[in-house]
């Protein structure tokens, strides 16, 4: 974040002019939209993370832009905010992939073939991590454990999951992903979102997709199908017992 | 063995609504709760005998009971209820798929406790790597508000309250309780210095409860079910039932909701054993900063005395199962990495000590390390252990010190040859098909 001074705009809005071609300003409904999330906390400040996501909502990334935007909007520095954006993983500092795929590779899923998965997929792609596609459509990355280790082995697009991958599904999905075929997350909507668009979620500004999608996948279930088979239940309540 | 109270409703397509959720007596604590005293409230759930599933297991009533109450000081200022959704720890998967399928049953949950506490606002603090949850949390709290059980004067009781779900950025530290309270007011995630606690010192300097996703959702059938039906399940002084995640090398993983106390070898039972022609050789009872387990403590009750007895934690009940052609050096390096990339940076003993331990293992990994290596290792762990300022630290020792306590020829295999002998492939799920 280091080279913002030489970008820094007049108050109010951002300059277009600093930021490089393709990505989108950042206009009077960013600023608006900024302004009403500090509303939902008792203190400004906490709307810190959620500004950054809305900011990547808009851009793709942290721009300097980004940053003046809260820094104006909270009463802090600049720098205070970059070092804010700098601590957390999910703010990126330049523009990358429209899609964010993610291998896992924290230990249980590593072993259990996420290691390989992701291997596969720097060849297949040909980036590294945390690089992205000349196409500028996938940026690669090897994820910590994403809360979905009976899901083994795991891939996340923009944050959505993707269970049970084997290298040929997840080669699949990622040529998907290029050709722009729709792909669908195994628990999730029924369409994949655009980092932009998962975002916006992100910042509290939910999309129409809570209601799509499975309640629950068959890891989730295994134990109440299981209960349910062998007739066991939970101590029922005391004003339930006789009827 | 398998009582679903939380799981009880995931198996119907629209769990995750409000009409699903009250299906099954969802919103029928509230009501119950609302007629109550607030403090009668807090002494319902101390003598129900909950305690925290966010992996230290502190009696949830008694944390209530702290929040300083009355018109002077502390007890004056606004109180917060903030739940813990930044579930993070490696292995631990129980929170994402319940706010995912059951969403009310935790907004429910927050009411009931908020009441008690007195806190008019409430935080989720959704960690923000899981979007489709926190679609259902906003959908959920939604629907809650629509329902009048939301907002000002909830059901006529006098009671206010807002929800706010918040999402973090990504960073496992943000799941240590003052590492959070610090995010949510837009910092850097570090760790608070304690005493004070946010019992007293909280979010905005203010009295906090923070609890874990899992032990607010319990609340809502203590107030239906009571004391005494609560600890009536579980073990004496684990009380009621938890949600169980088996993951690994086992037949079928997932969720497995049952009284606390149950063992591995129940567990393993339940999920079809491991898998065909493979045996178990470490496992972690509750995420990779317990220490590991082997097959030896495959009878070990899975409560928070049982599992301390036997040298290691009940953390997170977070069951990963390997099997034996499953490298325990490699596992105990990728572990370890994980610590290293979340360590915050603010005290020196785990910011230089889990890197140097990086270093150290990957030279076994590769076969380049020594014996002193292997001392020097130890040594580091000695070092950060009770030396860190927050419990990430001691965490990362875990892996590797149970590891070699556990298994010191295989370390000593890595270092003597040529580095790891076993096959990665063997150990996928894909092993033997065509990738
Ligand atoms: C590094 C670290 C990460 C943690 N991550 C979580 C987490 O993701 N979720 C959680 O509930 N507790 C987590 N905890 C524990 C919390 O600090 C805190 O004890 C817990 O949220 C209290 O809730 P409970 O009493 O309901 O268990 C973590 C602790 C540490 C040290
Ligand atoms: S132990 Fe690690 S994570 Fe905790 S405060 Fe120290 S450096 Fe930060
Ligand atoms: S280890 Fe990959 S989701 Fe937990």
């Amino acid at each position: 974040m280091s080279g913002s001074d030489k970008i820094t705009t007049d108050l109010g809005m951002p300059g277009t002019a600093t930021v490089p071609a393709g990505v989108p300003p950042l206009t009077e409904q960013t600023r608006r939209e900024a302004r009403e999330i500090i509303t939902r906390y008792p203190q400004p400040r906490s709307a810190l993370l959620p500004m950054l996501h809305l900011v990547q909502s808009v851009q793709g990334y942290v721009s300097p832009d980004g940053i003046s935007l809260c820094a104006e909007e909270l009463g802090l520095t600049k720098a205070e905010v970059g070092a804010v954006a700098t601590f957390y993983t999910q703010y990126r500092r330049r523009p990358a992939g429209e899609y964010h795929v993610g291998v896992c590779t924290n230990t249980l899923c590593a072993v259990l073939g996420g290691d390989e998965i992701f291997r596969q997929l720097k060849d297949h792609l040909g980036v590294g991590h945390n690089e992205t596609t000349e196409d500028g459509t996938i940026s690669l990355e090897h994820l910590e454990c994403n809360a979905a280790c009976d899901y083994a082995p795991v891939v996340m697009v923009n944050w959505e999951f993707y269970d049970d991958q084997t290298p040929a599904s997840a080669r699949d999905l990622v040529d998907k992903l290029r050709s722009g075929q729709p792909v669908a997350p195994t628990r999730g909507p029924d369409r994949q979102c655009t980092f932009k668009e998962m975002s916006r979620v992100l910042a509290g500004f939910p999309d129409d997709l809570a209601t799509q999608g499975v309640q629950a996948g068959p890891a989730t279930l295994a134990g109440l199908q299981l209960a349910q088979q062998r007739g066991e239940t939970a101590p029922a309540y005391p004003d339930e017992e006789k009827s | 063995m398998l009582t679903p109270v939380l799981s009880r409703n995931w198996g119907d397509a629209d769990s995750f609504t409000l009409a699903g959720y009250a299906r099954h007596r969802g919103y029928e604590a509230l009501p119950k709760a609302l007629a109550m005293e607030p403090d009668a409230l807090i002494q319902l759930v101390k003598d129900s005998g909950l305690r925290g599933r966010g992996g230290a297991g502190f009696p949830t009533g008694m944390k209530w009971g702290f929040i300083p109450q009355g018109p002077d000081g502390q007890g004056a200022k606004p109180h917060y209820l903030v739940v813990n959704a930044d579930e993070s720890e490696p292995g631990t998967c129980k929170d994402t798929p319940f706010m995912m399928a059951n969403p009310h049953a935790l907004i429910e949950g927050v009411i009931i406790a908020s009441y008690a506490i007195r806190a008019k606002k409430a935080f989720i603090y959704i960690r923000g790597e899981i979007v489709h949850v926190t679609r259902r949390l906003q959908h959920a709290v939604a629907e809650a508000y629509q329902a009048g059980h939301l907002g000002t004067d909830i059901h006529g009781s006098g009671f206010d309250l807002d929800i706010v779900v918040h999402a973090g950025a990504g960073a496992y530290i943000c799941g240590e309780e003052t590492a959070l309270l610090d995010s949510l007011e837009g910092y850097r995630g570090q760790p608070r210095l304690r005493p004070p606690f946010p019992a007293t010192h909280g979010l905005y300097a203010s009295p906090t409860v923070v609890n874990n996703v899992e032990s607010i959702a319990s609340v809502p059938s203590i107030v239906l079910g009571g004391a005494q039906w609560f600890g009536a399940q579980g073990t004496e002084k684990s009380k009621g039932y938890t949600l169980y995640s088996l993951s690994g090398h086992v037949k079928r993983p997932g969720q497995y909701e049952g009284p606390l106390g149950l063992t591995l070898r129940q567990l393993l039972e339940l999920g079809g054993g491991m898998r065909e022609g493979h045996e178990l050789k470490f496992w972690t009872p509750g995420g990779s900063s317990t220490p590991l387990l082997t097959a030896e403590h495959l009878d070990v009750p899975l409560d928070y005395e049982g599992v301390a007895a036997a040298g290691s934690m009940l953390g997170t009940k977070a069951l990963q199962c390997f099997d034996e052609t499953t490298c325990v050096v490699r596992c105990v390096l990728r572990w370890t990495e994980f610590y290293a990339h979340e360590s915050c940076g603010k005290c020196t003993p785990c910011r230089e000590g889990t890197y140097w331990m990086v270093q150290i293992l990957q030279r076994m990994e590769n076969g380049n390390a020594t014996e002193e290596d292997l001392v020097t290792l130890l040594d580091t762990c000695d070092n950060i252990f009770g030396r860190s300022f927050c419990a990430l630290g001691d965490g990362a020792t875990s892996p590797i010190v149970s590891g070699v306590q556990l298994f010191r020829q295989e370390f000593m295999d890595h270092i003597n040859g040529t580095g790891c002998p076993f096959d990665p492939v063997a150990s996928t799920v894909f092993a033997g098909a065509h990738a």
